[in-house]
């Protein structure tokens, strides 16, 4: 569903993604796990489009995403959940989701979302800003999902959440890729986490992936080896 | 007896100068709602503002002219076509100026102090070439002069009333389009974090154009207000910018009903000391009282109450 081909991404003279390639599959769960600085977020912000790329292709389906906008890649049905949430903070719930309407020209909020999160229909007319920091990740997710995508980017989602919540989140995560039959790719340093939602785990450092393994019969002690600082 | 004024003729005198303080107050929320909306959401000083209005002003002075002219049988309602194409103008060169210049500042605030007030001295320098230095002013069809008489000293004009209304239905028109529309959602989005309103969809360049452009549209309709009670000229929008900035800046900006306010209490706190004292003297005694009170509150009257 994503495939990304030999993708370079660069600060000025310090390369940062090295020719990275990475396919998922439609309706997977890919995990990718790396300690601070080695790529991870860098990774997403260039699929959306916030950093630019120096080469290589990155392709929903056979829409290829070069040089587009951020706006264009979510109409062509990639999704971004940041890390720090960053929802729209004088926005009220309700508006914060539907912000991500845009593309899909519906006027509603669709049904689904707020059964996945009913806690965003209990504080739909609060602002976003006053919600705490475990509703903000939901209500970003419920941003993200509003656009329909086909392949939902999030990048840290368990940072600052308390454990019970991440738990919830990780079936949550599950239940949402089963009911829209999306493919996920998540960026995360919390291997339980990563365990718990992904179906293939792939470990990057200074840029490039150097383990990859199915969740089945994975070597957890020589994952948290490379998490390990 | 009150000083050397009965107590009718003091009562009358309040309610005369309160009503001119209301048609002051007009004026002032047309030029402050653009304002709010380019400074207040967007963060952009635009030292132009004042250009903008006048922009609408000279429209509504062709108008007149064409219609006077050529179209004498409908120059009672002029006015109105006079308002659209003072919009039209002002909207259409606000996005030509966002395209050409403001789209570049977004990331450097100050910058744009120093280039709009570039384009304001260009357009003051056009609109002294093409309509001359000296001031024009407009011929109001019958209607809209006199004065309506409440008692034997009471007076109120018309065209203060027309302007009233028309204040009136924008500013209701500016709150339809900011808080209820598709528009209104996305520029909200935008100027809260314009990188992630894009990660979600929105096509932030298109917003900020359509933003800008907006508010110098406003801005326009405010100038064509302006022809009713002064007389335009080249530079006569560097009159009203400061007094503008004033009222978004003292009301919090980005709070509508904070610029709705602020220009409420400005304007009549000005033209009731006006009256008692004199035109400088009001400038003096509300700029102090606003600078002390923004002192005590820099974020101004009204601020949305969230965590940031």
């Amino acid at each position: 569903m994503l495939s990304v081909d030999k993708l370079n991404v660069a600060y000025g003279q310090s390369q940062v993604i090295n020719a990275l390639s990475l396919d998922v599959a439609p309706g997977e769960i890919v995990a990718i796990m790396g300690r601070n600085g080695m790529g991870k977020t860098t990774l997403m912000k260039s699929l959306i489009g916030i950093i630019p790329s120096q080469s290589g292709s990155v392709k929903i389906g056979n829409a290829l995403l070069e040089g587009l906008e951020s706006y264009q890649r979510v109409a062509n049905g990639l999704a971004y959940v940041p890390q720090g949430r960053m929802i729209f903070p004088a926005l009220t719930v309700r508006e914060n989701i539907e912000t991500g309407l845009t593309v899909t020209g519906q006027k509603e909020v669709p049904a689904l979302i707020y059964e996945l999160f009913p806690v965003l229909l209990e504080m739909k007319d609060r602002r976003g800003g006053n919600l705490s920091g475990g509703q903000q990740q939901q209500l970003a997710i419920a941003r993200a999902l509003a656009s329909n995508p086909k392949v939902l980017l999030l990048d840290e989602p368990t940072e600052g959440i308390q454990p019970s919540i991440i738990k919830e989140m990780a079936r949550t995560l599950r239940r949402i890729r089963d009911e829209m039959g999306l493919s996920i790719v998540v960026s995360e340093q919390v291997l339980s986490f990563a365990l718990d939602m992904a179906d293939r785990v792939l470990v990057i450092e200074k840029g490039e992936f150097v383990h990859e393994s199915p969740r089945a019969g994975i070597d957890e002690k020589k994952v948290s080896a490379f998490l390990s600082v | 007896m009150i000083g050397d004024y009965t107590y009718t003729e003091f009562t009358s005198i309040l309610a005369m100068q309160g009503f001119s303080g209301l048609t002051l107050f007009s004026v002032f929320v047309l030029m402050a709602l653009g304002l709010a909306i380019i400074f207040g959401q967007m963060g952009v000083i635009n030292m132009a503002h004042g250009e903008f209005m006048i922009l609408g002003a000279y429209m509504t002075y062709l108008c007149s002219h064409f219609f006077s002219e050529y179209l004498p049988s409908l120059f009672s309602i002029y006015f109105f076509f006079a308002m659209i194409l003072a919009f039209a103008a002002s909207f259409l060169l606000g996005m030509l100026v966002e395209w050409g210049l403001i789209r570049f500042l977004y990331r450097r605030p100050l910058d744009t102090l120093l280039a709009t007030w570039g384009v304001s001295l260009i357009l003051q320098q056009v609109y002294r070439s093409v309509f001359g230095a000296r001031e024009v002013g407009v011929t109001l069809p019958d209607w809209l002069m006199g004065s309506i008489a409440l008692t034997d000293i009471i007076e109120i004009p018309i065209n203060g009333l027309f302007v009233m209304g028309l204040t009136f239905l924008i500013t209701i028109g500016v709150y339809l389009a900011m808080f209820r529309s598709k528009w209104g959602k996305s520029m909200r989005a935008v100027v809260q974090n314009r990188t992630m309103a894009g990660a979600v969809g929105i096509n932030t360049k298109m917003v900020d154009r359509l933003t800008f452009g907006l508010g110098c549209g406003i801005a326009g309709i405010a100038g064509s207000a302006f022809t009713m009670i002064g007389s335009t000229g080249p530079t006569a929008g560097q009159l009203y910018i400061v007094d503008t900035f004033l009222i978004v800046v003292f009301g919090g900006a980005g709070s509508l009903i904070g610029t709705i306010a602020s220009a409420f209490t400005i304007s009549q706190a000005q033209s009731t000391i006006e009256f008692f004292l004199s035109g400088s003297m009001a400038k003096v005694l509300t700029l102090l009282t606003v600078v002390g009170i923004l002192m005590l509150r820099p974020q101004g009257l009204f601020t949305l109450k969230i965590r940031r």
